[in-house]
C-alpha cells in the first residue's frame, strides 16, 4: 500500500472533485478501494455468494488473495465492495450489534436483521462512507435470502444481486443466465461463469474467485484459483 | 470489560478537529512552504517462515530531499512477541506503535496473558479508522502468539490485510517483486532472512527515499533476534576530521558576572517515611 502525499488538481477517488472547495488542505492519498465485482445468488435451501481478490490502492494492487466474503454470523455472511476501510470498519460494527442481538434472544439471528443493521449504518453515515454491501444467509423463517445496501443506504431484497465496479459487465449474462429454481451446484456454476467474465472485463477486479454456499447444514467455502476459472474467450 | 479497557471510550463518529487546525496552520505561510512532515520514504518488507516471523527494513529518513536520520530505527517494539515496522509519516508511526505497545502492555497486566497479534491489529484499526486518513502511519505487524505466526498489514485508513508476505513504503515495489518471485510457504530460517534482506536491498538500490543500512528482526516462539543493523551500507562515509571541541577553546573577550537576587520564600521540611 502507497501512501502518496501531494498537492494536484484532479479529484481523489475518495473525495471527489468537491474536496478542492471545501477547505480541506488539499492532499490526495489513494485510499485503499476494494473495486471488485461480488454476486450473491439464492437457492431453495440457501444462497451462493461469491467475489474476486483484489483489492487496489490506485493502480497498485494492494492485496491480490483478499477475502471479501466476510463473516458476520454463523449462518451470515457479507460481500464487501468499496473502500476496503469503511466495509471492514462497518462489518465489525454490525457483527458486534448482530452477535450481542442474537445472544439476547438466544436464538440465531435472521439474515433480515443484518441487512437492517447494515443499512442503518450505512444510510445515516452516507456522507462519509464508500460501501456497497451484499448480505446473504440462512435462517430458519425465510431460509436463503440475499439482501442489497449498495452505496447510500438503500435496502432490497433480490433473489440474485451483483456489486462492485465489475458487475457492471455481468448484468446482461446475469438476467439472461439466471432462472429461479436452479440448485446449488448451478449456482455455483453460474457464480464462477459471471466473476470470471467480469474480472475479464474490469481492470479492478481479479485474482481467484472465493466462494462459499450457505444453508442449514452450515457454510461450505470454495476457491477457484486463476488457472482453473472457466475460459470463455473470443479469440 | 476491565480486561479490554485500556483508555476511556473515545467519543463515537469521526474526528475532524486537526484538519481546521491544518488548514489555519497553512494560512499562517501565505502560500508560502509548509514545513513538510518527516517521512520515512521506506522499504519495509515482511515474511512468514515455518518457526515464525522475519520483519526488515531500511534505516532512512527523509525530510523532503534530505536525509534527516541515516540510523532510523523502523521496526518498533510493540509487545516481546510481537514487532511492527511503520512506513509514512515518522512522527505518526513512532507515536502510534508507542500508544499501542502501552495499551498492549497494561492489558498483559490486567489479564495475566501475552497479548495477540490480531488484537495489536484491531486496536490499530479502529485508531485509525476513527481518524479518517489524517495519522498518515502503514504498518507491517508481525508477530508469534499461541495462535500461530502471523503477519498483517494496517493502512492509514484503517483497512487490514493478513498476508503470507508483503511490503510497504515507497521502495515496496522492488522488493516484492524480489519476494513474489523468492517467497515460498514454510521458508527455513537462513532462507527467509535472505530473501528479507535481498528485498530491502532491491529496495534501497531502486528507491531513492530507501537507503543506509538494513534491520532485521527474526520472531520465533522462543525468543526475538533484532538484528541493528543487519547489513551496513557499503557507501558509508568516513569522517575527515574530528569535530569535538576540548573545553576551553572557545577564548573569551569579555566577561560580566550578574549575581541574581534570590529571596527565600518559603521553607517547608517534610519528613520522609523510612520506616
Amino acid at each position: 500500500m502507497k501512501l502518496r502525499l501531494f498537492k494536484q488538481e484532479r479529484c481523489c477517488p475518495r473525495m471527489g472533485p468537491g474536496c478542492l472547495s471545501a477547505g480541506l488542505p488539499v492532499v490526495c492519498l489513494f485510499v485503499v478501494m476494494c473495486q471488485t465485482t461480488i454476486m450473491a445468488v439464492e437457492y431453495d435451501g440457501g444462497v451462493v455468494i461469491g467475489a474476486d481478490s483484489r483489492t487496489t490502492t490506485g493502480a497498485y494492487i494492494a492485496n491480490r488473495v483478499t477475502d471479501k466474503l466476510t463473516r458476520i454470523h454463523n449462518k451470515i455472511y457479507c460481500c464487501r465492495s468499496g473502500s476496503a476501510a469503511d466495509t471492514q470498519a462497518i462489518a465489525e460494527i454490525v457483527a458486534y450489534q448482530l452477535g450481542f442481538h442474537s445472544i439476547e434472544l438466544d436464538e440465531p439471528p435472521l439474515v433480515e436483521t443484518a441487512a437492517n443493521l447494515f443499512r442503518a449504518s450505512c444510510y445515516r453515515y452516507r456522507e462519509e462512507l464508500t460501501a456497497g454491501i451484499l448480505v446473504a444467509g440462512w435462517d430458519k423463517r425465510k431460509g436463503g435470502q440475499v439482501y442489497s445496501v449498495p452505496i447510500g443506504g438503500m435496502l432490497v431484497r433480490q433473489p440474485v444481486s451483483v456489486g462492485g465496479s465489475g458487475s457492471t459487465y455481468i448484468y446482461g449474462f446475469m438476467d439472461a443466465n439466471y432462472k429461479p429454481g436452479m440448485n446449488k451446484e448451478q449456482c455455483m456454476e453460474l457464480t464462477a461463469a459471471a466473476l470470471s467474465l467480469a474480472m475479464e472485463r474490469d481492470g479492478s477486479s481479479g485474482g481467484v474467485v472465493r466462494l462459499a454456499s450457505i444453508s442449514e447444514e452450515g457454510v461450505e467455502r470454495r476457491v477457484i484459483l486463476g488457472n482453473q476459472l472457466p475460459k470463455f474467450s473470443t479469440h | 470489560m476491565a480486561l479490554s479497557n485500556i483508555f476511556e471510550t473515545p467519543t463515537p463518529g469521526f474526528n475532524f478537529d486537526n484538519t481546521a487546525r491544518n488548514a489555519a496552520l497553512e494560512g499562517l505561510f501565505n502560500g508560502g512552504n509548509t514545513p513538510k512532515a518527516m517521512k520515512t520514504g521506506t522499504t519495509i518488507a515482511g515474511v512468514v517462515f515455518k518457526d515464525g516471523v522475519v520483519l526488515g527494513a531500511d534505516t532512512r529518513a527523509t525530510s523532503g530531499e534530505v536525509v534527516a536520520d541515516k540510523m532510523c530505527a523502523k521496526i518498533h517494539y510493540i509487545s516481546p512477541n510481537i514487532y511492527c515496522c511503520g512506513a509514512g509519516t515518522a512522527a505518526d508511526t513512532e507515536k502510534t506503535t508507542d500508544l499501542l505497545s502501552s495499551n498492549l502492555a497494561i492489558y498483559s497486566l490486567n489479564s495475566g496473558r501475552n497479548p495477540r497479534v490480531v488484537m495489536a491489529v484491531n486496536i490499530l484499526q479502529d485508531m485509525l479508522y476513527r481518524y479518517h486518513g489524517q495519522i498518515g502511519a502503514n504498518l507491517i505487524l508481525g508477530g508469534v502468539d499461541c495462535t500461530g505466526n502471523h503477519l498483517y498489514t494496517v493502512g492509514p485508513y484503517g483497512s487490514v490485510n493478513k498476508v503470507p508476505y508483503l511490503s510497504m513504503g515507497s521502495g515496496d515495489l522492488a522488493a516484492l517483486g524480489i519476494l513474489e518471485d523468492g517467497f515460498k510457504p514454510d521458508l527455513e530460517l537462513e532462507p527467509a532472512k535472505e530473501l528479507v534482506r535481498a528485498a530491502i536491498k532491491a529496495g534501497i538500490m531502486n528507491d531513492l527515499g530507501s537507503g543506509n543500512n538494513i534491520d532485521i528482526c527474526v520472531i520465533t516462539k522462543q525468543r526475538v533476534d533484532y538484528i541493528r543493523p543487519y547489513q551496513e551500507s557499503q557507501y558509508k562515509d568516513n569522517r575527515k576530521i574530528k569535530y569535538k571541541y576540548r573545553p576551553g577553546m572557545t577564548p573569551f573577550l569579555t566577561e560580566k558576572v550578574v549575581p541574581l537576587k534570590l529571596e527565600v520564600v518559603q521553607e517547608s521540611v517534610q519528613k520522609m517515611e523510612t520506616a
